[in-house]
């Protein structure tokens, strides 16, 4: 058999696999639509120079199997062939580059409505802080974690007191509100992703870092950690209920504010004195 | 050490003085002039022991195939620990002695391994050592001793990094970019003296391979015989220089984050460690950044990949140009990509760090520079391809290896420009397309045009052919199994498979991938056995192979052309020879034979209507 077809074999397989694939996209709950776009328009291009270029080579192979006495052309340079070559090249480039960068504006640019929601991440797990009726997320430090303040939120802050602590890895988002995700890790390189959403950003020790989505489908998400960081990394998920506002709202208003917690320490505190006090 | 070097030092040099005054006494004076030699010859080192001649060798030759055997080795290393991978990823809990901690500890370790102990050592330590002088017609690397001081520091190196699976808590397991501060704390498998002798071996290949490297610089650039210009070297020489050169700028940026790293490992520097809190602690670290390794560690890192990528573009245009008798198509142009793809290289690192937290307006500018690498790329593949238009293709093993390179590079080639553009990255970024492209561009493609150039050369390093029908058994087997692996696992990106997982559990979204993954692991084991086929015909036909004699191919450079088949010590005889063309003179229309050797003075070949010398 002429290896030529195989070659030709291994091109058609490649697309029709490409067509038949049970294996695609997980489908999109979240605006980032655009960056399946752009995807599929590099598909679309890349694919395309991908057939050109392997049947080109195909074609070669049959024509001009080797022949005792075949006249060979000989043009060592050929200026207006590669000058044609490189500005259509040049052109597919841009094609390319273009949209991608327009999507990739709107990605590090947060829509200004955008809820903000602290992920903190450690070796391994995951939690939440969300602002509290301010709006504004109170400074923190992970110097400052302790029992009494698993965020390390900083009490000379006003900021921090009603922020909202979640110290579970279940987080609520309304759909339909676009979400800015304030990463900070505790320890190591993490990264909070849910492949419906597209969106990912590691977390680093030591800065903030943020990305931002805007959930438009009601459910349950997993949340898989996609920088590796230990030997529990592929452990390391959470999960995401995107919910309608109202549930939502009754989501949030169970859960505890940080001067809550410190409240309910004090109270502690105040009862451990009177057990010492009553045992004197 | 004096009394070893070659006492007949009078007679060489009487000889390049000769050679000053020029061909004169030939009918043809005019047209076959070259300029003379602007330096005497250079002395050179001889062996008479076994252990110098074999074992400390100061011979290119020697050496590069000291090289290349080590590289194979750490390679087989590579290839078995893939296997365990696959073999979770298809059979979760088949082999029970794979935990979590070895798993990672396995990926780490075939990553390091292959790109720099394998890829990299083989294609300049091995393919540089060997062809450099050969190709450019000197008779050894203009610092022997230093070359040989190269080699057995990679060899040490090698050790070293062997000795990590030996050692208490194993080797390291924090994955290959070793990124802190997880590599050097206990959250990781091998975070204590795994880590350190990963660090210590990575800076010992550095130190040793700038000795080589240097080497092959300067060899190049001084040590070429007359005529030989630098248009006029074979591909594979620009592509192996041009890598060394980039080698040269950035191995110091691995060596420097090595001995930082090693530092906050040991003395508890915090050149990457920020506070941090582990099981409720604070360590001792503080202020430093994670995110200035990874720039130290891509800056090195994206040009690594051209350092294994462009002598592979050199050695495969070569090829392709011999078997297809045809002359590689806009050489210029194939020179001056290869010299701006190195130079781009060093200003599109930070597209590993899209997703990184780095600023992100630095998205802008390394998308921009990445996709216009894509330009200069693109053009080495049409070159390729027109190549081939209206040539004369022997379709050999050789052949059929540089057909596999072009297809796996195209394809990996073009889901590079996925993981180029920022947003597109985004989704793809840390799942298995990222792994899918990589080993298709820097895994297979190179691999192809490696196994593809043992062919080509195998007859000058041992005198004797490898057998065709296994060479072709050993393509199909590689180029299909390796296409089956990695075409389907972009899909696996696509649903959302994160990669470094050791298992996925009961991922809604992943279930659906559990035949293809058994089918991957399957592919897997077929390909890496398969390499038996390889190893074989490599073994048995030192022997039994057919003898291949002089310039079997019918190649035009100078390698073939010594005067010994294989090339002796000294590689040239008494002469060293002189050259008048470039290497791709095939088919020159009125020329008698399809090939033109780059020796050929025009007087012999008046009637060929050359267009490029």
């Amino acid at each position: 058999m002429h290896p030529g077809i195989i070659f030709l074999g291994v091109v058609v397989g490649s697309v029709l696999f490409h067509i038949y694939t049970p294996w695609w996209w997980t489908d999109i709950a979240s605006n980032w639509g655009a960056m399946d776009d752009t995807i599929n328009l590099t598909f679309w291009i890349g694919g395309g120079v991908f057939i050109l270029v392997c049947l080109f080579m195909v074609y070669c192979v049959f024509k001009f199997s080797y022949k005792e006495g075949r006249k060979v052309e000989y043009k060592p340079e050929d200026h207006k062939l590669e000058k044609i070559l490189t500005i259509a090249t040049t052109i597919g480039v841009i094609a390319l580059l273009a949209p991608g960068l327009i999507v990739y504006n709107n990605y590090i640019n947060t829509p200004k409505n955008a809820l903000q929601v602290e992920v903190n991440a450690w070796q391994w797990g995951w939690q939440y802080r969300l602002p509290g009726e301010d709006g504004i997320l109170g400074t923190a430090h992970v110097a400052k974690i302790s029992d009494n303040n698993p965020f390390g939120i900083n009490l000379d802050d006003p900021n921090g007191k009603d922020d909202i602590l979640i110290e579970d890895d279940v987080l609520h988002l309304k759909t339909n509100r676009p979400v800015k995700i304030l990463l900070r890790s505790l320890d190591v390189l993490h990264n909070y992703y849910v492949p419906q959403f597209r969106a990912k950003m590691d977390a680093i020790p030591g800065i903030i870092t943020y990305y931002w989505f805007e959930p438009n489908k009601i459910g349950e998400y997993e949340v898989l950690c996609a920088e590796y960081c230990g030997v529990g990394h592929y452990a390391m998920r959470a999960k995401v209920i995107v919910e309608s506002e109202d549930n939502y709202k009754s989501w949030i208003n169970e859960q505890e504010t940080f001067s809550d917690l410190i409240a309910k320490q004090e109270n502690n505190k105040l009862k451990k004195i009177l057990i010492v006090k009553n045992n004197d | 050490m004096s009394d070893e070097y070659n006492q007949k030092n009078a007679p060489l040099e009487a000889q390049s003085s000769d050679t000053i005054s020029g061909t004169s006494g030939t009918p043809s004076k005019d047209i076959d002039y070259v300029r003379p030699a602007e330096l005497p010859e250079q002395d050179l080192y001889h062996g008479h022991s076994f252990i110098t001649k074999w074992i400390f060798c100061q011979d290119a030759k020697i050496i590069g195939v000291q090289y290349f055997l080590t590289a194979v080795f750490t390679g087989i290393v590579g290839l078995v620990l893939s296997w365990l991978m696959r073999l979770q990823l298809g059979y979760p809990d088949l082999v029970p002695f794979i935990t979590a901690e070895h798993y990672y500890q396995f990926v780490t370790m075939h990553g390091m391994i292959m790109v720099v102990y394998f890829l990299t050592a083989l294609f300049l330590g091995g393919f540089g050592n060997y062809l450099i002088p050969l190709m450019v017609g000197a008779r050894d690397m203009v610092f022997p001793y230093v070359n040989m001081v190269s080699f057995w520091m990679f060899f040490i190196a090698v050790c070293v990094l062997m000795a990590s699976f030996f050692v208490p808590g194993g080797p390291t397991g924090a994955g290959w970019t070793l990124y802190p501060p997880q590599a050097i704390l206990p959250g990781t498998p091998g975070s204590n003296m795994g880590i350190i002798l990963m660090l210590v071996s990575l800076s010992l290949f550095v130190i040793g391979f700038t000795m080589g490297g240097l080497n092959y610089i300067i060899t190049i650039l001084q040590a070429r015989t007359r005529g030989m210009t630098l248009m006029r070297m074979p591909l594979t020489i620009w592509g192996i220089f041009t890598a060394t050169a980039l080698a040269m700028l950035a191995f110091p940026a691995l060596l420097v984050s090595c001995i930082m790293m090693t530092l906050d490992k040991m003395l508890e520097t915090s050149f990457f460690m920020p506070t941090i809190v582990q099981a409720g602690e604070v360590l001792d670290y503080g202020g430093g950044s994670p995110v200035l390794f990874q720039h130290l560690f891509w800056f090195f890192g994206h040009p690594e990949v051209y350092i294994v990528a462009l002598p592979a573009f050199g050695i495969v245009s070569d090829l392709i140009s011999v078997h297809a008798r045809k002359n590689i198509f806009g050489y210029r142009m194939m020179v001056w990509a290869i010299v701006g793809i190195g130079g781009l290289s060093f200003f599109v690192w930070a597209h590993h760090m899209y997703v990184s937290g780095m600023n992100p307006w630095f998205g802008f500018f390394f998308a921009t520079t990445t996709l216009i690498i894509a330009v200069p790329t693109a053009l080495k593949v049409y070159n390729w391809i027109i190549t081939l238009f209206r040539a004369n293709i022997r379709m050999n093993t050789v052949m059929l290896f540089c057909l596999g390179f072009i297809v796996t590079f195209v394809n990996g080639g073009i889901t590079g420009i996925f993981l180029g553009n920022v947003a597109v990255d985004i989704p793809l970024s840390d799942t298995y397309f990222v792994i899918a492209h990589f080993h298709m561009v820097m895994g297979i493609a190179p691999l192809m045009v490696i196994m593809g150039a043992v062919y080509h050369w195998f007859p000058l390093v041992t005198g004797r052919m490898l057998s065709e029908k296994l060479g072709k058994w050993h393509f199909w087997f590689t180029f299909l199994g390796a296409y089956s692996i990695y075409f389907p696992m972009h899909y696996l990106g696509f649903i959302g498979v994160p990669r470094r997982y050791f298992e996925m559990y009961d991922s809604p979204y992943v279930a659906s991938a559990t035949g293809l993954n058994e089918f991957i692991t399957v592919a897997a084991l077929i390909v890496g056995f398969s390499q038996l086929i390889f190893i074989y015909n490599i073994v048995s036909s030192l022997s039994i192979g057919k003898p291949a004699g002089k310039n079997p191919w019918k190649a035009n450079s100078l390698e073939w052309l010594t005067p010994e088949v294989p090339p002796a010590h000294g590689n040239w005889g008494e002469k060293l020879p002189v050259i008048h063309r470039w290497p791709y003179d095939f088919n020159v229309p009125g020329a008698k034979e399809d090939y033109i050797t780059q020796t050929t003075p025009p007087s012999e070949v008046i009637s060929a209507e050359v267009e490029k010398t």
